[in-house]
């Protein structure tokens, strides 16, 4: 039940967001700042009473579930489910949501009501997303939370943002199509074999396929996390939609968005289909590495500093599909803290040049230099989050970088020493952020304030937090772990069913 | 003709009474209220004669028509549409025309025509049905015969009712002739012996023409946008809901208790259709700075995904056509609701410029505008969704991936144009001086309405999905 509420507690913040933002703009912002963290503390609290439980998970999967009928016809269930990983990811959802409406509170200015609408109906579409356990809610909070993100974009957005936003759509919505054809694809032949029409998860997990049938059933899922994701070649709308969008559209994208993608492999891709996914796997191993490098490089060419951002993202993001193809251990736990961090320390960055872009009235990297003069304590924020993104020990994404590393090299040396290639990339676009924006002669004469106490509440807990999984990420290992079993247990289910069956 | 006979034709009963009744009102008292009343209350009472209908389905009242579950859903969603419809035109016709009385009749009689069609059982009921709405049609279109566009849509329509009729016609004696028999029922048990002969094919391949032209899928789709465009907006609500429901319910119940659908050459026309319908309507909507005229395009790609589940074939099939046709009934409903309640003075409001920043000056009907934008598109959330879920559902149970997969794709491309709109609503620009946009008067209770089911079929569609599960053509 706890579960339907996390979601309904967006739902109706939103609502009455919009409702607010006719009285007084800050009425909405306080609402839906309120209707966040009372998920947040909601997740935590489901955290510490789980925390001594999750040993013992061995035969109950899951930490909270509800199951209701929703449409019986076609075996459609509502069913919400709860487990580490889940129970991770929405972490991440709720602390980012929090951090999107603070850092929206001066920025957005026009229609503040429908705004925070559209950010709490995104926030509840991905909880929707982490939670779901029948195909057809998974499906239907996928498609859900593309809507209120168009908005955020194609309205609230920079120059190009109908563009970008289109762009977005259209993408999303393809892939999202192709999955929509696998799950029926799935449903269809687990009624040949059973004679039931179901889209639960558990159900669907082990129906027999011919190899055939399954690779192209995968290919369905695999396209749409893809792009989510995103991989390259499939990242082409990322850069324009992160650019365009304001700050908490990008913070939302790049924290959250992107990590439905990497949840949709675990989750779906691997334990479903598990023969299909170990015979693709070189090719997306392969293009994983490609776009780490590739992200890399066009990071580093970027003058635009949120795109030079966007980009880092398509690097690191590589890297977590890289681990989740390697598909063992220790690569598994990489990614893992990697698509945590990457949500955190992206997210700050995009805040931070949110915060700059207020001030500056430009994105340009050329436009600014010697901030440093001006607003020493952003600066320094700055360095900070550019050193945690280049991957620097006792910061939360070189463990989680490092740990895929050691993972991959069980499988291919050649793509562990490329992706290596690739962290010392990331030195050369994150060094260059940190020298033309902040250090130098002020040339262009800028005085503008530092950072505010509002900022400051944004930026401090999510430098504590790198710092945190930097130096002592047992808990996450800790919370991960049961969930993670249980999905290569799957994974080694579904396998033993499709050999028996030949 | 018994007792039961003229209770099962009731239905028929009252609205042709309706019609007369209304017309006899305009000769002595000329009052639009008064029009509209009577209209609206005949309507409900048909409805509400339904209940009555129903028990004694499936009942053959001569050999001309058939009331069974079928016939007594779709003739539930011609009335109902057509309630919806009427309490449009009121708000519409205080704004542009003199002559205002007189569309209710004509509405009428479109409807009862409709009615037959959906319980026609014989030929000489499907060609009956078909002129009285036809003829009533042509009327509508130019109802505001001081616009030239207005004459113009109707005369187009008189041309192509009349060459579609002719090939109809034609197409039926075929049939005739070979198989001597013009009564659907006994046609289903000739049509296997005779399927291979080259004048039933060709009797086939004449109907399906007629029919297509009705529909207005691609190759028969070139009157569509004009008439769109010029008729008044409630009645091209009208016409893209009530009369090409109609027409794909007789289709459907034809080609399906016939057996015709299974013919090999007949599934391959058919799948052709619905490939150019899918494609090239959405590819030309792209090209329209005219929202009527999108909504034209959009209408013949959505002719093109019904196909891909009537080619499914089944139960499944017919259910997830009648979801869809429910679903797409709301939304054009209430898409042409909204124009219609925006038009003011001499011309609809019809180009994207007349939506420029609508969410600013009035988010109430933009919102919902956006919502039936959205449900077209298929999105979550909405009855759209749901039904295009149960459309591909159909037709990946058959198999037919093909079609699936330009399903798909072209309604991708449809997101494009249906964005546009939507960025158009959402944009913000500078207003030099307020625009005289008029008051909705009735019509707004209509579009909340509509909006309020759009919804709940998205969300929750159980109770429909049951209602539907028992209607199956015979």
């Amino acid at each position: 039940m706890i579960l339907l509420w996390l979601i309904v507690i967006l739902l109706v913040g939103g609502l009455l967001a919009w409702a607010g933002g006719r009285w007084s703009a800050s009425t909405s912002r306080w609402i839906s700042l309120i209707a966040v963290s009372a998920d947040f503390v909601i997740g935590l609290m489901i955290w510490v009473r789980s925390a001594g439980r999750l040993g013992l998970l061995q035969r109950q999967i899951w930490l909270r579930e509800l199951d209701w009928s929703w449409i019986p016809q076609f075996g459609i269930h509502f069913h919400l489910a709860l487990d580490g990983l889940s129970l991770l990811l929405l972490m991440l959802t709720f602390l980012l949501g929090i951090m999107s409406v603070l850092a929206s509170w001066s920025e957005i200015q026009e229609a503040v009501g429908f705004f925070h609408f559209n950010l709490l109906w995104v926030l509840a579409g991905i909880v929707g997303v982490f939670l779901a356990m029948d195909l057809f809610l998974f499906y239907f909070a996928w498609e859900l939370m593309l809507v209120p993100m168009y908005f955020l974009i194609a309205i609230w957005g920079h120059e190009r943002r109908r563009y970008a936003a289109v762009k977005f759509f259209l993408f999303t919505q393809l892939s999202g199509l192709l999955m929509l054809i696998a799950i029926l694809a799935l449903y269809f032949a687990h009624h040949t074999a059973t004679g039931i029409f179901t889209f639960e998860y558990a159900d669907l997990l082990g129906t027999p396929l011919s190899p055939h049938a399954a690779l192209w059933i995968m290919l369905g899922f695999f396209v749409a996390f893809a792009v989510k994701l995103p991989m390259f070649p499939l990242h082409t709308w990322l850069p324009d939609a992160h650019t365009e969008a304001p700050t908490a559209g990008s913070v939302v994208l790049a924290g959250l968005l992107l990590k439905t993608g990497a949840y949709g492999m675990l989750r779906f891709v691997m334990p479903l289909f598990p023969a299909a996914a170990e015979a693709f796997a070189p090719i997306a191993m392969v293009l994983a590495a490609i776009g780490i490098l590739y992200g890399a490089i066009l990071a580093f060419a970027q003058t635009d500093l949120k795109r030079l951002v966007a980009y880092t993202s398509v690097s690191h993001l590589g890297f977590v599909l890289l681990g989740i193809f390697a598909w063992n251990k220790l690569a598994l736990q990489g990614a893992l803290i990697t698509i945590i961090c990457h949500g955190v320390s992206t997210g700050a960055l995009f805040i931070l040049v949110g915060a700059l872009q207020e001030r500056l009235h430009t994105r340009e990297l050329s436009r600014m230099s010697g901030l440093w003069e001006t607003v020493p304590r952003l600066s320094g924020v700055g360095l900070f989050l550019a050193l945690a993104s280049m991957g620097l020990p006792g910061l939360g994404d070189f463990i989680g970088e490092f740990m895929i590393l050691l993972g991959v090299y069980q499988k291919s040396r050649i793509l562990t020493a490329v992706a290596a290639v690739g962290i010392l990339a990331s030195t050369f676009y994150a060094l260059k952020f940190v020298h033309y924006a902040f250090h130098g002669p002020n040339q262009h004469h800028w005085a503008v304030p530092d950072l505010g106490a509002r900022e400051a509440i944004v930026f401090i807990p999510l430098i504590a937090i790198l710092l945190w999984l930097g130096l002592y990420p047992q808990p996450l290992f800790n919370t991960f772990k049961p969930a993670m079993e249980t999905l290569q247990r799957y994974a080694g289910q579904t396998m033993h069913a499709l050999r028996r069956q030949r | 003709m018994n007792t039961a006979d003229t209770l099962a034709l009731l239905p028929f009963l009252l609205i042709a009474a309706t019609s007369v009744f209304v017309m006899l009102a305009i000769a002595m008292w000329r009052q639009h209220w008064l029009s509209l009343g009577m209209t609206l209350v005949g309507m409900a009472a048909a409805f509400g004669s339904l209940w009555l209908v129903a028990p004694l389905a499936p009942r053959r009242v001569t050999s001309l028509l058939i009331l069974d579950q079928y016939a007594v859903f779709y003739i539930g969603l011609i009335i109902a549409a057509t309630f919806a419809i009427s309490i449009l035109c009121y708000g519409y016709l205080q704004r542009h025309s003199e002559t205002r009385e007189e569309l209710y009749v004509l509405l009428l009689v479109a409807t009862l025509g409709s009615m037959v069609l959906v319980a026609s059982s014989h030929f000489v009921s499907f060609f009956l049905g078909l002129e009285i709405l036809s003829v009533a049609l042509y009327t509508l279109s130019a109802y505001l015969h001081a616009r030239s566009r207005s004459l113009e849509a109707g005369i187009k329509y008189l041309i192509l009712a009349g060459s579609s009729s002719a090939f109809l016609l034609f197409g039926m004696s075929l049939l005739y002739a070979q198989l001597g028999t013009m009564d659907l029922f006994r046609l289903a048990t000739l049509l296997p012996d005779a399927q291979n002969s080259l004048m039933v094919l060709g009797g086939l391949a004449f109907i399906v023409t007629g029919i297509g032209f009705k529909l207005g899928v691609v190759p028969f789709h070139l009157w569509t946008p004009d008439v769109y465009e010029g008729a008044p907006a409630p009645v091209t609500a009208f016409l893209a809901t009530v009369s090409k429901g109609a027409i794909f319910a007789l289709l459907l119940r034809y080609f399906y208790s016939s057996g015709a659908q299974r013919l090999r050459p007949v599934f391959l026309l058919f799948a052709i259709i619905a490939i150019a319908s899918m494609l090239i309507g959405n590819l030309l909507a792209l090209l329209q700075n005219n929202i009527k005229r999108i909504l034209a395009y959009s209408s013949i790609a959505h002719m093109g995904y019904l196909l891909v589940a009537f080619e499914a074939g089944g139960a499944t099939a017919s259910e997830a056509i009648a979801f869809y046709l429910v679903a797409y009934f709301i939304t054009t409903v209430g898409a042409f609701g909204v124009v219609t309640v925006l038009s003011a003075g001499e011309r609809d409001a019809d180009t994207l410029e007349d939506y420029a920043g609508l969410f600013w000056r009035r988010p109430m009907l933009a919102s919902i505008f956006t919502l039936m934008l959205l449900s077209l598109a298929g999105i979550p959330v909405t009855a759209g969704f749901f039904a295009k879920f149960s459309v591909v559902a159909a037709g990946a149970s058959a198999g037919i991936w093909g079609l699936i997969l330009i399903l798909v794709i072209s309604s991708v491309i449809g997101l494009f144009y249906y964005l546009r709109v939507v960025v158009t609503m959402f944009a913000r620009i500078r207003e030099e001086a307020p625009r005289a946009e008029p008051h909705a008067m009735g019509g707004s209770y209509v579009l909340v309405a509509l909006t309020i089911l759009l919804l709940w079929l998205g969300v929750y569609p159980v109770f429909f999905l049951n209602v539907i599960r028992m209607v199956a053509p015979m």
